[in-house]
């Protein structure tokens, strides 16, 4: 009882001074999430999810202040591809440094305008899948950003999308604290690659849904930005359909605290899921990346790939779990998660789980931690390579099978770039 | 060439004499051969030539055309001319064998001041190398050693050693895990190398392969010295007779 308080109470102050739209549909929706929320309360670290992250930097009611950051000569990543650009400063969006919005077979609408407008789609996935999510784990601060998100993007797909939708977050205030919602709909065959970049705000607090139909094919591809001090929780809510494709990558340098939830399911027999992620960390930085995959119909595929170079006290967190629902036959399930720790003093904490409730599936999941591999490194060396140049080759390595989840292969030769650049910078 | 002096070295971690005064010379142009019982040293003394970690060099000094190998780091010792060809060559998972070795070829070019391979000029040479072993396109893909036979990766080594041409070859048990055919190849890509400029020193525990690649001198290796040093036909006794009766007569 005295937790459940403590909860309610952190809730009560952490949105004392957001406001609730109760505009249109939009606010029928907000007020649903509300009530879950109001249900949950904030989770604390006494909470089982949130045994291996302090929850309470991203629920206290005023963010921690966090500096921006110079990336100096490094140009943003996905600067050199055609897309449309979507610009948000600080968690607010921007039309002035923003392309219009518009893409053959794309309908892209600004949340705060949406409410007004009957967006039969939207109505039927603002929130829902965040709903659906909340079983059999809750997730408090999913229903907080889809009841108090203060701006957001919403795209339905009807065809394929000649080119990606590029979500591009600054961060100039050094004490913003930004509460996003998007969703995408993904019509039967439509495709669309989603791209995401930029650390948005000194606490960054997001959540998307993403509803990929009958044998329409979703990409998503994001870099959470360079920024030391910012702090994120972000969760993806995807529901794939028969025959259709969800592929999510995400590199995270840096960060003070990130928390990434992705929570998938399979919902359409053949329908494929993959999740990656690659996460660099030297010092002050705790990384977490908690996934729920969701088999709920037959011949269904999903992969987590997640590997993590941690140094100086850096912190690697990896829940993952496979559930495979009664009748989920054929299931082809993988997941590893792996840690590469550059020194004694990094950890990684790692939950790997499996429920499985049908017979005839194949699952299998590995997680480790481990350091250089020094025979490695002699053999390089001993071809005549530099010890900088070897390391740098085993960590590329070492990260080869997340990155190779992305399939667009300059984007995957760009975050081997960076991935190399950061390690120049972060050597001995 | 090489030139090693009372060689002493002992285990890093544990208080383990290896080697007890190694002296070897070899010139260029020459093939020498150590062979040996189990534990004489052998594989030790090949790993301490090239630098690697977790030994200690008590004593003794082991120069490569004047100088000192045994301060230089691993990269520089192959940057210097220096190539072991690994008893056990390690696989990298992640590292493409295409990408390793024009890093290798390009890192030693560098740090030699020569000019790096352009991509073109890279490829022509490694194919070419490879169709000799017969190394196909795919081994030229994977990852460095991953899923290559026992025999293949001995091939990829002599690859290496034919890419990097390096002036001092030290080939640790290349014969091992070979069948006749596999060992017939390896012998023809090492024979393929040996000029005026360049030596070698094979390390094995069989005189066959020495029927492939024919040796100037042999030494005998036991309890980390060298313990006799003739021609061709030590090798022969060693294979006829075993180590017993060469290890009683020096005792």
């Amino acid at each position: 009882m005295a937790q459940a308080q403590v909860k309610s109470d952190a809730l009560a102050a952490r949105i004392a001074g957001l406001t609730l739209d109760e505009k249109g549909w939009l606010g029928r929706a907000r007020r649903e999430a509300l009530a879950r929320l109001t249900s949950m309360g904030l989770p604390v670290r006494r909470d089982e999810y949130w045994r291996y992250t302090d929850p309470s930097s991203l629920t206290v009611p005023a963010p921690i202040p966090a500096a921006t950051f110079d990336a100096g000569d490094e140009a943003p990543l996905f600067d050199g591809i055609e897309r449309v650009k979507l610009v948000f400063v600080d968690g607010v969006f921007d039309a002035a440094q923003s392309d219009a919005p518009e893409l053959a077979g794309v309908e892209i609408h600004r949340l705060t305008e949406a409410g007004a407008t009957d967006l039969h789609w939207a109505r039927d996935l603002y929130g829902v899948l965040e709903a659906r999510g909340q079983v059999p784990v809750v997730r408090p601060l999913a229903a907080l950003g889809s009841a108090f998100a203060t701006d957001g993007i919403l795209i339905r797909v009807t065809g394929k999308a000649a080119k990606p939708v590029a979500l591009i977050y600054h961060h100039q205030s050094e004490t913003s604290d930004a509460i996003l919602h998007h969703c995408v709909k993904l019509e039967e065959g439509a495709e669309l690659t989603l791209l995401e970049s930029g650390p948005a705000a000194a606490r960054f607090t997001k959540v998307v849904e993403v509803d990929v139909a009958e044998g329409a094919r979703f990409h998503h591809i994001r870099a959470q930005g360079r920024d030391h001090e910012r702090r994120a929780n972000t969760h993806i809510f995807a529901r794939v359909g028969a025959g259709a494709l969800f592929k999510s990558f995400t590199l995270t340098a840096n960060g003070r605290l990130t928390r990434n939830e992705a929570v998938i399911e399979l919902v359409g027999d053949e329908a494929v899921a993959h999740v990656a992620g690659a996460a660099v960390g030297d010092g002050d930085f705790h990384h977490d990346d908690t996934v729920f995959v969701t088999h709920a119909a037959e011949r269904c595929e999903s992969r987590q790939v997640f590997k993590k170079v941690l140094k100086n006290g850096a912190v690697g967190v990896f829940q993952g779990k496979i559930l495979v629902k009664p009748g989920a036959q054929k299931t082809d399930g993988y997941q590893i998660s792996q840690s590469l720790l550059l020194d004694e003093d990094s950890q990684f904490l790692a939950k790997p789980e499996l429920e499985i409730y049908a017979d005839d599936v194949k699952c299998s999941h590995g997680s480790t931690s481990g350091a250089i591999d020094e025979t490695a490194l002699f053999y390089l060396q001993s071809r005549g390579v530099p010890k900088k140049i070897a390391t740098s080759l085993l960590v590329l390595a070492f990260l080869a099978e997340a990155i190779a989840e992305v399939e667009d292969e300059a984007i995957a030769e760009d975050i081997r770039q960076r991935l190399e650049n950061w390690l120049s910078r972060h050597e001995g | 060439m090489l030139e090693i002096k009372n060689l002493h070295v002992k285990l890093e971690e544990e208080d383990k004499v290896i080697l007890r005064g190694v002296d070897l010379a070899v010139k260029a142009g020459e093939v020498h051969a150590i062979m040996g019982p189990n534990g004489s040293g052998k594989s030790t003394l090949s790993y301490v030539l090239a630098g690697r970690e977790g030994y200690e060099v008590t004593e003794g000094s082991a120069t490569l055309e004047g100088a000192e190998l045994l301060e230089m780091e691993p990269e520089e010792r192959a940057a210097a001319g220096l190539f072991l060809a690994f008893q056990y060559p390690v696989e990298i998972p992640g590292v493409g064998n295409m990408t390793f070795l024009r890093t290798a070829v390009n890192a030693q070019r560098k740090a030699r001041g020569e000019e790096e391979l352009s991509a073109g000029d890279f490829l022509k040479v490694v194919r070419e190398k490879a169709k000799a072993l017969k190394i196909d396109s795919d081994m030229l893909k994977r990852p460095v050693n991953v899923g290559f036979s026992g025999g293949e990766k001995k091939r990829n080594e002599i690859l290496q050693m034919a890419m990097l041409e390096p002036k001092m070859c030290i080939l640790d048990e290349t014969d091992s895990g070979l069948d006749v055919d596999a060992m017939k190849l390896v012998s023809d890509g090492v024979n393929a190398l040996r000029d005026a400029g360049r030596a070698f020193l094979v390390i094995t525990h069989y005189q066959r392969l020495l029927d492939h690649i024919k040796p100037d001198v042999v030494h005998i290796m036991a309890a980390g010295r060298i313990v006799k040093t003739g021609g061709p036909e030590l090798a022969l006794e060693v294979e006829h007779n075993g180590y017993a009766d060469i290890l009683a007569e020096v005792k």
